[in-house]
């Protein structure tokens, strides 16, 4: 590839966007992408983008099943806002994805698959190739079905197994375009269909006649490299927030000794963490699927009072069903982990789109005074850490936790530094040894104020917990009126003193200024985005990103009082400015929401955080 | 609480509790509990690893009046919770106690489900037919017709029997006793906790304030031989007061008869096998009703079977054989990693 003589230009990130059928191998072509992207030292991010119907109809708007990578040379912290370059297999993935192209943007097409019959399916009612509506992007009609087959038909494969190839011309094209080494993509292939060696020689004949489809038209004299990320060094991977999350208990499960029980009801988009639990029964991982939402937290409960590390995953309908229970794991005192992998909502909403609705149903989603540790996760890799964290603290304080996710994190991938579980904090849970004389259900620890942990089978322990109040100490069904005042109290309080424990929250920029941008969970990256790019060009605009939602970190305050405005940016409608609002009604909040199911725009956020700047 | 006397032979002074216990003057509760506290010193397991679990309801409160593990759960949700414990601890016996509100209603689904998976776990449904705690409206098991609190006109419901749902769970444990017996309840509970599987005993209890003389025709001194019949494995199916009444198959329905009676024998009664794989002979057994047929009552399906729990622990053995990842750190460099230097 070194002696292309055609006109290169570096560039700082490219997105590319794959779009095809569902049934198209559009997944596994943007996976093998982003995989030699990161193998050649680009940092990057990815977000698949599935239709809710397993096979919609092919050809149409429905089934279009994409896949969107954003590959830097400089730090990447999002699957990118617009492609520019996309690939769309058929009309439907054209008409489906125009919207989230540059202008400008580079479209390869497969032109065989744009005739009447398709764009009927796809609901066009003019030839977009014909109408104008393309002017002004580079529109490479690549002829990928006659030419995949074409390539391979002496190797006696039938029809629908060529059509499988096509996927690679495709890549092929994108190869050359973003001069990328054939070598690891052929690497990638032998592996990916190691099993069958027919198929690795059809699809890497298919991906080296896309390249040299490629190399001779005029449409892509103009190639574009984006170099490594500099200062990068150690050992990596991509991950998914799903699979961090089922890393991250497991990592804790090693860690405090306990085994890591997960009751679980399959629910889009958390259902992975189940699927990758279930896995991993070499590590002692039980996984409970259950009849439904309830059983699976009440049998999270149920180990968790036998010992286990109980744990629940669910998305925000499921959140709905387990409220009871949760009120349960804070009446026993029991940890609990409650994972919600948001989705829009409410009721069924938008199960595969992220949203940031279930802030205030985690918050006070239950009946009664029912304090949890609420945390979120900011990016598909930190999903790791605070699935640990979120273990830790409800062990060592015996209370409910739940972790916000999102269906952007879940699915979406990072690369990630691999860290060693060795320098991961110590889970010290307050587990009562037996015969223990001063043991009492509610006799607590003077500083954390959480009970101890009296797990059935110890001998001289056995004691009743429940869902009725129960008298401090001694644990005793009580009714008394100043009791119950003190155990609601205590309770708050539990979860309040864990601030002493937290770290301070981060300012990035200025740590004073005109603006600051507030926002938590999976926004993270659009948000360190915008106000980075904003800040380059010399804005005051500085950002601060909360993962601790209950307690809030120490200094939240302190942070607020010292920008002229604050604006608070979330995927909902409000909850955590009203909830900012409830703790700290001395400040204004602006708001900036989006409920679409779709992530922020880094554009529309900068152009929000300048109207701001301007007005006076 | 603690017997003095001996430290390894435990007797029922072990699972007593200081605490009043709170049920109404003439609960059935209060003999079931004798009987179960009869029963856990029999079971050869030791007294810090039993655990009772129970949802809402009277019967509910059953863990607080035994001095063992407990936990009080939420409404219906005994079983899910006792699945966890027994899971995440197979060294337990775990004991649910439930009624037919809070088994037959609100937890319906997880009664059925904890069954089909046939969990390690006792199950002493308390059935009174009634709900007793919220004082008196009628249950999923509240015969036709009946007045309560809200079917002051009579219930237009079908009421469940429960030994029908649980044979179409695929039960692999099924006794039905009645709250007047306690040796018959003792020497059924303590066959219950050998079974390796769910074992569901249902129990049938009288409500002395909201629902009294409910199971009467069932348990009254005059009537009980000839109303009930008592079910013991490989022996005949015979009942009544004078011994001279059985059960034999009649094409696919059951038919009561008389010994002496139509050239009737003693060698045409049924012989009762409660380990058959095969429940057809133990639902229509289930299913007899008054006037027709007795009420069966004792151990109506015992059958031979894996537990869930051993099932599970297998595969984790297995799975831990075979693996080549033997910490978190092995995994999350496993698979497709990259150096860059």
């Amino acid at each position: 590839m070194g002696n292309k003589n055609n006109k290169v230009i570096e560039l700082d990130d490219v997105v590319v966007k794959f779009a095809g059928d569902s049934g198209d191998g559009m997944q596994l072509t943007g996976t093998q992408f982003s995989d030699i992207s990161a193998f050649v030292g680009n940092d990057l991010a990815t977000f698949p983008d599935y239709p809710s119907e397993i096979r919609a109809p092919q050809g149409t708007i429905a089934g279009v099943s994409g896949f969107q990578v954003h590959i830097g040379h400089k730090e990447i912290h999002t699957s990118g806002d617009l492609a520019d370059v996309l690939v769309a297999m058929n009309p439907a993935a054209l008409k489906a994805n125009m919207k989230w192209v540059k202008p400008g943007a580079t479209i390869i097409i497969d032109i065989d698959n744009f005739d009447n019959k398709h764009y009927k399916k796809a609901g066009y009612v003019e030839d977009p190739l014909g109408d104008g509506s393309l002017e002004g992007y580079n529109i490479v009609k690549a002829p990928i079905t006659v030419l995949s087959r074409a390539t391979i038909r002496d190797l006696g494969l039938d029809t629908k197994t060529m059509d499988k190839t096509k996927n690679q011309f495709a890549a092929g094209i994108l190869y050359w375009l973003l001069n990328r080494d054939l070598n690891l993509g052929e690497d990638f292939l032998k592996d990916k269909f190691k099993n069958k060696p027919i198929l690795v020689k059809a699809n890497i004949k298919v991906l080296r006649a896309g390249y040299n489809f490629a190399e001779t038209i005029e449409a892509l004299s103009t190639t574009y490299r984006v170099l490594p990320t500099k200062n990068r060094k150690g050992k990596f991977r991509n991950i998914t927030g799903n699979l961090a999350i089922a890393w991250g208990f497991m990592a804790a499960s090693e860690r405090s000794g306990r085994p890591l029980f997960l009751g679980s009801y399959p629910i889009t988009p958390a259902t992975e963490i189940l699927q990758e639990l279930s896995k991993r029964k070499n590590f002692g991982v039980i996984t409970f699927q259950a009849e439904d939402e309830i059983a699976g937290v009440c049998a999270a409960i149920g180990a968790s009072y036998a010992g286990n590390i109980g744990v629940t995953s669910t998305s925000g309908p499921g959140l709905s069903l387990k409220s009871e229970a949760i009120g349960l794991a804070v009446m026993t005192e029991l940890p609990l982990v409650v994972v919600d992998v948001q989705r829009g909502g409410p009721a069924t909403g938008l199960p595969t789109k992220p949203e940031q609705s279930d802030l205030l149903q985690a918050l006070y989603g239950r009946n009664g005074e029912s304090p949890v540790i609420v945390l979120a996760a900011s990016t598909p890799a930190n999903c790791f850490y605070y699935a640990y964290l979120a273990v830790k603290l409800s062990l060592e304080h015996m209370t409910p936790v739940i972790l916000l996710s999102d269906g952007y994190l879940a699915s979406g991938s990072e690369i990630w530094q691999i860290p060693d579980t060795k320098n991961l904090p110590d889970i010290n849970p307050p587990i009562v040894k037996e015969n223990d004389k001063n043991y009492k259900p509610y006799r607590r620890d003077p500083d954390t104020l959480s009970r101890y942990w009296a797990l059935p089978g110890t001998k001289g322990l056995r004691h009743r917990v429940g869902g009725l109040e129960k008298e401090d100490v001694t644990g005793v069904v009580s009714h008394d009126p100043l009791n119950h005042q003190k155990m609601v109290n205590i309770r708050e309080q539990k979860v309040q003193r864990l601030v002493g424990e937290i770290p301070d929250q981060k300012v990035i920029g200025n740590d004073s200024g005109d603006l600051l941008v507030v926002g938590w969970g999976g926004t993270y990256g659009a948000l360190l985005t915008a106000v980075t790019e904003l800040q380059k060009e010399g804005k005051d605009v500085s950002f601060t990103q909360f993962n601790y939602i209950k307690p809030l970190p120490r200094n939240t305050e302190e942070i607020f009082r010292r920008f002229k405005r604050i604006v608070v940016c979330e995927l909902n409608l409000g909850q955590f400015a009203n909830y900012l609002r409830s703790l700290f009604p001395q400040f204004t909040y602006l708001q900036y929401n989006k409920i679409q199911g779709l992530p922020y725009m880094i554009y529309e956020l900068k152009k929000r955080f300048s109207q701001i700047l301007e007005e006076k | 609480m603690e017997n003095k006397n001996n430290n390894n032979i435990l007797t029922k002074k072990d699972f007593a509790v200081g605490q009043q216990v709170k049920w109404c003057a003439g609960c059935g509760n209060y003999s079931i509990l004798s009987a179960v506290t009869n029963t856990l010193p029999e079971i050869g397991v030791k007294k810090e690893n039993v655990v009772f679990v129970s949802g809402i309801g009277c019967s509910s409160r059953f863990p607080y009046y035994v001095n063992t593990y407990g936990f009080h759960g939420i409404h219906g949700r005994a079983a899910p919770i006792a699945s966890g414990i027994k899971l995440a601890n197979p060294d337990l016996s775990v004991w649910i106690i439930t009624g037919d509100g809070d088994s037959m209603a609100i937890g319906g689904n997880h009664f059925i489900h904890i069954l089909r998976r046939n969990i390690n776990v006792n199950i002493l449904l308390i059935n009174n037919k009634i709900y007793g705690l919220t004082k008196g409206q009628y249950s999923p098991t509240t015969p036709f017709g009946s007045i309560t609190k809200t079917s002051p006109d009579g219930t237009v419901e079908n009421p469940f029997k429960p030994g029908e749902l649980a044979m179409g769970a695929e039960a692999t444990f099924y006794a039905r006793v009645v709250d007047t017996e306690p040796k018959k309840m003792t020497e059924v509970f303590i066959e219950a906790a050998k079974h390796n599987g769910t074992s569901l005993v249902e129990i049938l209890e009288n409500c002395v304030i909201f629902n009294n003389q409910v199971h009467s025709s069932i348990t009254g001194k005059d009537v009980k031989d000839d109303n009930q019949i008592y079910l013991e494995h490989g022996k005949r199916m015979i009942f009544g007061k004078e011994h001279n009444k059985g059960l034999i198959l009649n094409g696919l329905k059951l038919e009561a008869v008389t010994i002496g009676e139509n050239g009737i024998t003693e060698d045409d009664i049924l012989i009762h096998d409660a380990r058959d794989s095969d429940d057809t002979m133990h639902y229509l057994l289930t299913r007899m009703t008054l006037p027709e047929y007795p009420i069966a009552t004792g151990i109506i399906r015992s059958f031979k079977s894996t537990g869930y729990g051993t099932l599970l622990q297998e595969k984790i053995e297995d799975a831990k054989e075979i693996t080549k990842l033997h910490s978190v750190n092995d995994l999350l460099n496993s698979g497709n990693t990259w150096e860059i230097n």
